[in-house]
């Protein structure tokens, strides 16, 4: 399958081995990736806070461009960011809905030629992973199962809710692929509070303490719960989650020690790549002081081996 | 309690019920603070029609089994908000969720009614509303502020302000969207997307005479609108479709761009921060959100702030999350003349171009066709010619502060 991929902002930043964890896994997954590198971030609701009209603008020429891609046979548009997930659906909703705004929005893609057309399909590579590649398949390439390995599902917010946008149903669980995801790939689901609450991120820089509250609550949660490590399709989780884990742990008074794995990265460990073609050195919690990888992914070693 | 064999679903057959009754078993969450004992879940058989309500249920159990069951409700049409509960772990009116509908998002199936999150509970499934509710409701001057002197007669308003309202206007106190509220549920001063919705229902009505005191208020109070989290909770738990969270999003767009205010919470410079990052790279410069979000590189606060961030910044330039070079010089767009050029035009335009679904009717031309070639060309046929009315006039009354 080819897609029209569009990385986002923080996948390219501070979260770089996302962006370099998917370029690495896709093809074992037989998945094409065509960049929209022209693109622009999707706001992460900032934007439409500040204007809707801006939002939708900005995020229609990001529609247009990967519509533009399928033309030349990308199959659908393809996102690996829970955040662009929700908020550019949240901005497709408005401009799928009626043809005269739709208009008046595609007055800004005119000069370039570009005009975005009702009815694009973006997905989530979460999505992409159980509805077009399909979990049986994701099964069959699985070398080296995460035998043993406890991890807790962390959604975010915005892949998650509101869940008629979202198009969550009992025919399409979208609010249940992590867990299903984890499952193929030979490891266990944790069942914790946390999984589809607030990272707290948004308000990191506004309320920190009440931010970094709310990440410490799930780190610990999950860690209640026995998990070895979180999974997250979030970027920006990742970033409260991992990149603030010392501060969080300083906060909340505990000492989480909690890895937190992008969600290709994975998918790469049970494809039998090295952790360090997936970045996993990267993170700040390193996850591989706390798993071993050796034959299959077992968890709970080293720091963790009481749990 | 008589233990069901669950075969269908969790519901039996139920052969000697007349037709169309079905058993259902709810497990309810009983309480009484006065008793001295901990809380405990009980389970009920009921028999009803699948269409029947939750609420229903729960006063067949109340009436045929147990008196003593805690549960507030009156109108039984989701209309008086008081039978707000927990259903299956979501929030909702018990009147409002049929018991077929319970049992497809039941995991056990039992339906599980729990009291409301958030408020202290009184007895079973009856929380003080007045502890937090009410009080945050209060908080907030619910009522019309009106510039003096009165008019004579009545106040004459644009038409499609009023409309504007009406989304918040629907609120029916049931208090739904404070029970899941995740900043509230770390912060428990936080005003909350209830009396927010509330707010706007003022700020936005032009006969209201105090649009600046109170937006300034809520953006200087630290559990004010830069408080909410934007998690979706409260726009997935309201049964009305207010979608109070949406409200916050606006009183946060007149205060920093009618209003211009500046508030301590960072939340106007941090709006500013990604709007400009966007402007001027494409794409979020995550190097400059801290010092920006604290007003400017050279601002006292940002020195601090970056100075208490300097164990996760060492931290990430060790691991090689980040480099010097990717922080200090951020990758523009290819073609960021046309971003640039769509701010410019967007910031051109007299008044606001809104949509919102709550007021405006979707286009009627929906049989989802599959590709996009198929949407592309079915869609051209049913664009409308006319732009809807509305559509651009949404807001222009309140640029007028």
């Amino acid at each position: 399958m080819k897609v029209a991929y569009w990385p986002g902002c923080v996948s390219r930043g501070f979260t770089p081995e996302l962006h370099g964890s998917v370029a690495a896994v896709a093809p074992k997954l037989g998945i094409e990736l065509v960049e929209l590198n022209r693109a622009s971030c999707c706001g992460a609701g900032v934007i439409a806070e500040h204007s809707q009209e801006l939002a939708d603008s900005l995020n229609a020429r990001t529609f247009a461009l990967a519509q533009q891609e399928i033309e030349k046979g990308a199959d659908f548009m393809m996102n690996i960011c829970s955040t662009c997930q929700g908020a550019q659906t949240e901005c497709q909703e408005r401009l799928d809905a009626s043809a005269a705004y739709r208009d008046e929005v595609n007055k800004h893609l005119t000069p370039e030629g570009l005009q975005y057309a009702k009815g694009l399909v973006n997905k989530n590579f979460l999505w992409v992973l159980v509805e077009e590649l399909g979990l049986d398949e994701l099964r069959s390439m699985v070398t080296r199962p995460l035998t043993d390995l406890k991890v807790g599902p962390f959604y975010g917010c915005y892949i998650v809710r509101p869940t008629d946008r979202l198009d969550i149903s009992a025919e399409n669980p979208r609010d249940r692929y992590l867990e299903q995801v984890i499952e193929a790939l030979g490891g266990t689901v944790v069942d914790y509070a946390g999984a589809q609450k607030c990272c707290g991120f948004p308000i990191s820089l506004m309320q920190k303490e009440t931010s970094f509250k709310m990440a410490g609550r799930h780190l610990g949660d999950a860690k209640d719960q026995g998990a070895d490590c979180l999974v997250t399709p979030c970027p920006l989780c990742h970033l409260n989650l991992d990149m603030q884990q010392p501060v969080v742990s300083r906060t909340v008074g505990r000492d989480l020690q909690m890895p937190v794995l992008h969600l290709p990265q994975l998918v790469g460990l049970a494809l039998g790549m090295a952790p360090k073609e997936l970045g996993l050195g990267k993170h700040v919690v390193k996850p591989t002081s706390v798993i071993d990888w050796s034959t299959s992914v077992v968890g709970a070693v080293g720091s963790l081996s009481a749990a | 309690m008589s233990t069901i064999d669950h075969t269908t679903n969790g519901t039996t057959g139920a052969d000697d019920a007349p037709e169309g009754i079905e058993q259902f078993t709810l497990r309810l969450r009983r309480y009484d603070p006065e008793s001295g004992e901990a809380a405990y879940y009980e389970e009920f058989e009921i028999e009803l029609e699948p269409h029947r309500s939750v609420l229903d249920g729960i006063l067949q159990a109340k009436a045929q089994e147990d008196g003593s069951i805690g549960i507030r409700c009156s109108c039984r049409a989701a209309i008086c908000g008081s039978c707000g509960t927990r259903i299956n772990g979501q929030p909702g009116l018990a009147c409002h969720t049929h018991l077929s509908e319970a049992m497809a998002r039941s995991k056990d199936g039992k339906i599980t009614v729990e009291p409301m999150g958030n408020m202290p509970v009184i007895k079973d499934l009856i929380v003080d509303m007045d502890a937090v509710h009410w009080k945050k409701q209060a908080r907030v001057t619910p009522w019309l502020l009106p510039s003096e002197p009165l008019p004579e007669r009545e106040h004459i308003v644009p038409r499609e302000s009023m409309v504007d309202v009406t989304q918040s206007m629907a609120c029916i106190q049931c208090g739904a969207c404070v029970s899941d509220c995740l900043s509230m549920e770390i912060d428990p001063l936080f005003v909350g997307p209830a009396a927010l919705a509330k707010t706007y229902r003022f700020v936005g009505d032009p006969r209201d005479s105090r649009h600046a005191e109170r937006l300034s208020n809520l953006a200087e109070d630290p559990h004010g609108i830069y408080a909410c989290t934007h998690c979706f909770k409260c726009v997935e738990a309201c049964p009305k479709g207010v979608a109070p969270m949406n409200q916050i999003m606006r009183l946060r767009r007149i205060a920093s761009q009618d209003h211009h205010i500046v508030d301590r919470n960072n939340g106007e410079r941090h709006e500013m921060a990604i709007v400009n990052s966007v402007k001027r790279y494409g794409t979020l410069n995550e190097a400059k959100m801290v010092p920006d979000s604290y007003g400017g590189p050279l601002h006292p606060a940002a020195a601090k702030e970056l100075l208490s961030s300097l164990p996760v910044i060492t931290t990430a330039l060790l691991r090689r999350k980040v480099t010097p070079k990717s922080a200090l010089f951020h990758h523009k767009l290819p073609d960021q003349d046309q971003i640039k050029r769509i701010y410019r035009e967007v910031g051109e335009r007299e008044g606001r171009l809104e949509f919102n679904l709550y007021v405006e009717q979707p286009d009627e031309d929906d049989t989802a066709p599959t590709s996009h070639a198929e949407r592309a060309g079915a869609d051209e046929g049913s664009a409308s010619p006319t732009p809807s009315k509305g559509l651009t006039e949404a807001e222009t009354a309140q640029k007028d502060a």
